[in-house]
């Protein structure tokens, strides 16, 4: 993470005087996107950087449910079941990547290529079902749809 | 077309999100006023006059809220605005941040000119990828105009602010879990009082305000309090933005006038219900609202009155439409499935009711629910009423009650007959 800290003090500008333990969330979403999850040396080295406690790190990671401490799939397929996509049709459509996949939610395919989660929801409600791809929302989706789209990465 | 608006205003385009067209439109001029011709005092004032609520659910009035924060009390006051949008059935504060995320930051510059702000942050949910880039985008334009910095506008108001993403989490969405959010730790809600107007963020005074509500400021600061008391109905002043979901045959935001009948909206605006089927059932403003039967709501004026007398609220104004023929078992399912699964865990009656409450329907569900299990979930229920720091654990309670009580009989049915009386149907069939 230490070729980061250029980009960390350029955050902190805007940031209150003395207020290092804000940018903890920052740094990690920062860190994550690019080395796909967080690894013990990136907490040690926060740890260092920012002068927090590494419990603070920890409790951090294990409480959001967007950071990861293990590598996931190329393609992070997010499935919304609350309420809204789940009258919609979301059922149906988790069924079916499961299926296809061959993997059960929360799993990566043995390639590395795919993993399948549920998720809740993601203010997509008047555009339901909605399956976010890595970072980009696929609304008013349809199993149709999305075999195309799973087709298009091939 | 729902009444007068005072927000969606202009035709969408693919650029009416940059500053270029909101100028056009006339933007930033409200600031030019406040900086210019009022003093704090007076722009406080002005939105105590107006009366606008606040719209992220508790309609607590704004007014109020930023008295407390007295001036020149020689310590750092922070703005936050809640852009966390987590109530299921909510995604209002998307449009403002997509198509109008200028009006969002002069509204902010104001309320921090009028609360002695010189570090404000918009706390946007951690999923929000293309409203965060279009708000994003437009902090840096405000910067490059030179409206967030040093001498904004010539003057000696100074003011920055950061867009704080989260990376997760629905109590995020609790002001004070916001907050906590904020300082870098796991977002624990925190007892009050203190109020947050008193010891907020980093332990000094804040005011935590929704985007919608806060995107209202720049419009009261532009046309006066009374202008904005014309609008809506004496006790609720101004406009709701609805985002309406579920079975409903034109789904999307809307900007509702308060006073406005409600089975118009839901028939002519939004187009009726899916299939031309009966209304069933009708959650008012995120799933945390008790949920109204179709007779119940039928009849209803969309104001904060009529709701309260019927027994719910207008809440977030995520409302989500139930034809008839769906399962509200199965929907209570995955309500709590959620609740379960979004509990902080820091207050035992809601980390392990919620648990217990998850179990005891997948159970029924499951064909192996006991007569029982409807009293001990109702109280498991109540035992989240006023026990717990934050009111998501007690909102949860009583959105669960709300359909165990209207809609007894379909879990009666289930329990006595092992399956459902819907097939188990959350979808209209032709309409997934």
């Amino acid at each position: 993470m230490k070729h980061l800290i250029a980009e960390f003090e350029a955050l902190k500008t805007r940031f209150p005087p003395g207020s290092d333990s804000s940018l903890v969330l920052p740094c990690l979403r920062r860190i994550q996107e690019e080395r796909g999850y967080i690894a013990e040396a990136d907490i040690d080295g926060l740890v260092d950087y920012l002068g927090v406690p590494r419990i603070q790190i920890e409790e951090v990671l294990s409480f959001y449910t967007q950071f990861r401490r293990k590598p996931i799939g190329r393609w992070h397929l997010q499935v919304c079941h609350n309420v809204s996509c789940s009258m919609r049709g979301a059922e149906p459509i988790l069924d079916h990547l499961a299926r296809k996949l061959g993997v059960a939610p929360g799993q990566t395919t043995p390639d590395g290529r795919f993993t399948l989660s549920t998720v809740e929801c993601l203010g997509s409600c008047g555009t339901a079902p909605v399956v976010v791809v890595n970072d980009a929302y696929h609304e008013n989706t349809s199993i149709e749809q999305l075999d195309a789209f799973l087709r298009s990465l091939k | 077309m729902s009444g007068t608006k005072l927000l969606m205003t202009f035709p969408v385009t693919a650029t009416s999100h940059t500053l270029a067209d909101y100028r056009a439109r006339g933007g930033y001029r409200a600031l030019e006023k406040a900086l210019n011709q009022m003093k704090p005092e007076e722009v406080t004032r002005e939105v105590t006059a107006s009366g606008v609520l606040g719209h992220g659910g508790a309609a607590f009035p704004v007014g109020r809220k930023w008295a407390v924060v007295k001036l020149n009390d020689g310590q750092p006051h922070y703005l936050c605005c809640n852009a966390d949008e987590g109530e299921p059935g909510t995604f209002k504060d998307r449009w403002i941040l997509e198509h109008d995320p200028h009006l969002l930051l002069e509204s902010m510059l104001i309320a921090s000119y009028a609360l002695g702000v010189r570090h404000s942050f918009v706390y946007i949910r951690g999923e929000f990828d293309l409203p965060y880039r279009r708000l994003a985008g437009a902090v840096e334009e405000a910067y490059e105009a030179g409206y967030f910095g040093e001498r904004i506008l010539g003057t000696d108001f100074a003011c920055d602010v950061v867009v704080y993403r989260g990376a997760g989490s629905y109590v995020c969405g609790e002001a004070s879990g916001l907050i906590t959010s904020i300082e870098g730790k796991k977002g624990y809600p925190r007892n009050r009082p203190p109020r947050l107007t008193v010891h907020g963020l980093y332990q000094r005074p804040t005011v935590v305000n929704n985007v919608e509500t806060l995107a209202n400021v720049a419009g009261i600061i532009a046309r006066g309090a009374d202008a904005y008391k014309k609008v809506g109905t004496p006790k609720s002043p101004g406009t709701q933005l609805v985002s309406i979901s579920g079975h409903i045959n034109r789904p999307g935001v809307y900007e509702v006038e308060y006073g406005y009948p409600l089975a118009k909206f839901l028939y002519e605006d939004c187009g009726g219900i899916l299939g031309a089927r009966a209304l069933k059932a009708l959650i008012p403003g995120g799933i945390s609202t008790k949920v109204l039967t179709g007779a119940e709501a039928e009849s209803l004026i969309y104001d904060h009155a009529s709701f309260a007398k019927a027994g719910s609220s207008l809440g977030s104004g995520g409302m989500i439409v139930i034809a008839e023929g769906t399962c509200m078992v199965r929907l209570l399912q995955v309500m709590l499935r959620f609740y379960h699964h979004e509990s902080c865990g820091q207050c035992t009656p809601c980390r392990d009711g919620m648990g217990w409450l998850h179990r005891i329907i997948d159970r029924i569900v499951a064909g192996e629910g006991v007569p029982e299990d409807i009293e001990r979930m109702q109280a498991i229920s109540r035992a989240n009423d006023g026990t717990t720091i934050c009111g998501m654990g007690d909102a949860a309670g009583y959105a669960t009650v709300a359909i165990l009580e209207k809609f007894r009989d379909e879990f009666d049915y289930w329990i006595a007959h092992k399956r459902s009386r819907c097939d188990g149907r959350l979808e209209v069939p032709g309409h997934a």
